[in-house]
């Protein structure tokens, strides 16, 4: 059997057909699963996010121009999702940069050789040590440093993506990484400052 | 080792340990589910929404009315309006009698 296209799909929601929505579901979920696991730790706000990201789409579809992909447009959606999380979450985030675990810490002693980046154990413990910065920033920061520096996207597609300037991608992307560099300092100021 | 290395090594280590796509069993079942259950309740939210919506318009109506009412210099005669009304409201049971 072929399979319909995203706008076929589309167009049959639009008319009426609410189920063939769930093909585009099942089809696009796996990406916004990633998307959603880079910002939200726990697999119950994971799927909250992707819930949410599914059903604003749902109620907007009218609004989707099918001039575009439908993916770029689920991905905005999904990105702005993402942000209103950690805004939400901003105020509880774990953000205890000085009491890191021994892990870590092995790991920052060991930084500089070339062992300490090939285990298993040590790439765990230095993702562990960058939440911990990331969880510092302001909730645009760390979009911004997340989709910048991990998700390895351009300015331009984060600006696409967000509706934010170039400009201020780029001088907030600055400013986020000067803090990490601050917070990172204070972890261990007898060697870093 | 400089700040700007470490950071350099620690997000090199962050995208090399790429988040899982995996899908919980039959995720998809359980939006769909949700969608049909919140378009149930919309329409009860819509209702809600326009009754509070129509409140100020409706109390500002009020409002003109009772100013209007109030404010209205001619007000009409009961008593010379009830014999009228009686005639007119009769003729038309008379006027088959004829």
């Amino acid at each position: 059997m072929d399979e319909q296209s995203d706008h076929e799909l589309i167009r049959a929601v639009l008319g009426g057909s609410a189920s063939s929505f769930e093909p585009l579901i099942a089809r696009h979920q796996p990406r916004v699963f990633a998307t959603a696991r880079r910002y939200a730790r726990r697999e119950i706000e994971v799927e909250d996010i992707v819930q949410e990201v599914f059903i604003k789409a749902f109620r907007r579809l009218s609004s989707f121009r099918a001039d575009a992909p439908f993916e770029h447009w689920l991905m905005r959606i999904t990105v702005h999702t993402c942000y209103d999380f950690l805004r939400n979450h901003e105020r509880n985030r774990e953000y205890n940069i000085t009491d890191i675990s021994d892990v870590e810490e092995d790991w920052l002693d060991k930084v500089g050789d070339d062992e300490a980046d090939r285990t298993q154990v040590n790439r765990a413990a230095a993702k562990q040590l960058l939440d911990r910065l990331i969880a510092g920033l302001s909730s645009k920061d760390a979009m911004i440093i997340t989709m910048l520096d991990l998700e390895e996207k351009s300015v331009k597609e984060i600006a696409a993506l967000t509706g934010w300037s170039e400009s201020m991608i780029k001088v907030r992307a600055h400013r986020a990484r000067l803090e990490m560099r601050k917070m990172l300092a204070r972890i261990a100021p007898e060697k870093y400052l | 080792m400089k700040l700007d290395n470490i950071i350099e090594k620690m997000l090199a280590a962050a995208r090399e340990d790429r988040p899982s796509d995996h899908v919980p069993y039959a995720f998809e079942k359980r939006i769909m589910a949700r969608i049909a259950e919140q378009s149930a309740t919309d329409f009860w939210t819509v209702w809600s929404r326009a009754l509070w919506q129509s409140v100020a318009p409706s109390a500002a109506v009020a409002v003109v009315v009772a100013a209007w009412l109030s404010l209205s210099p001619a007000q009409p005669n009961r008593a010379a309006l009830d014999p009228e009304l009686e005639q007119i409201a009769l003729l038309a049971v008379e006027l088959p009698a004829k």
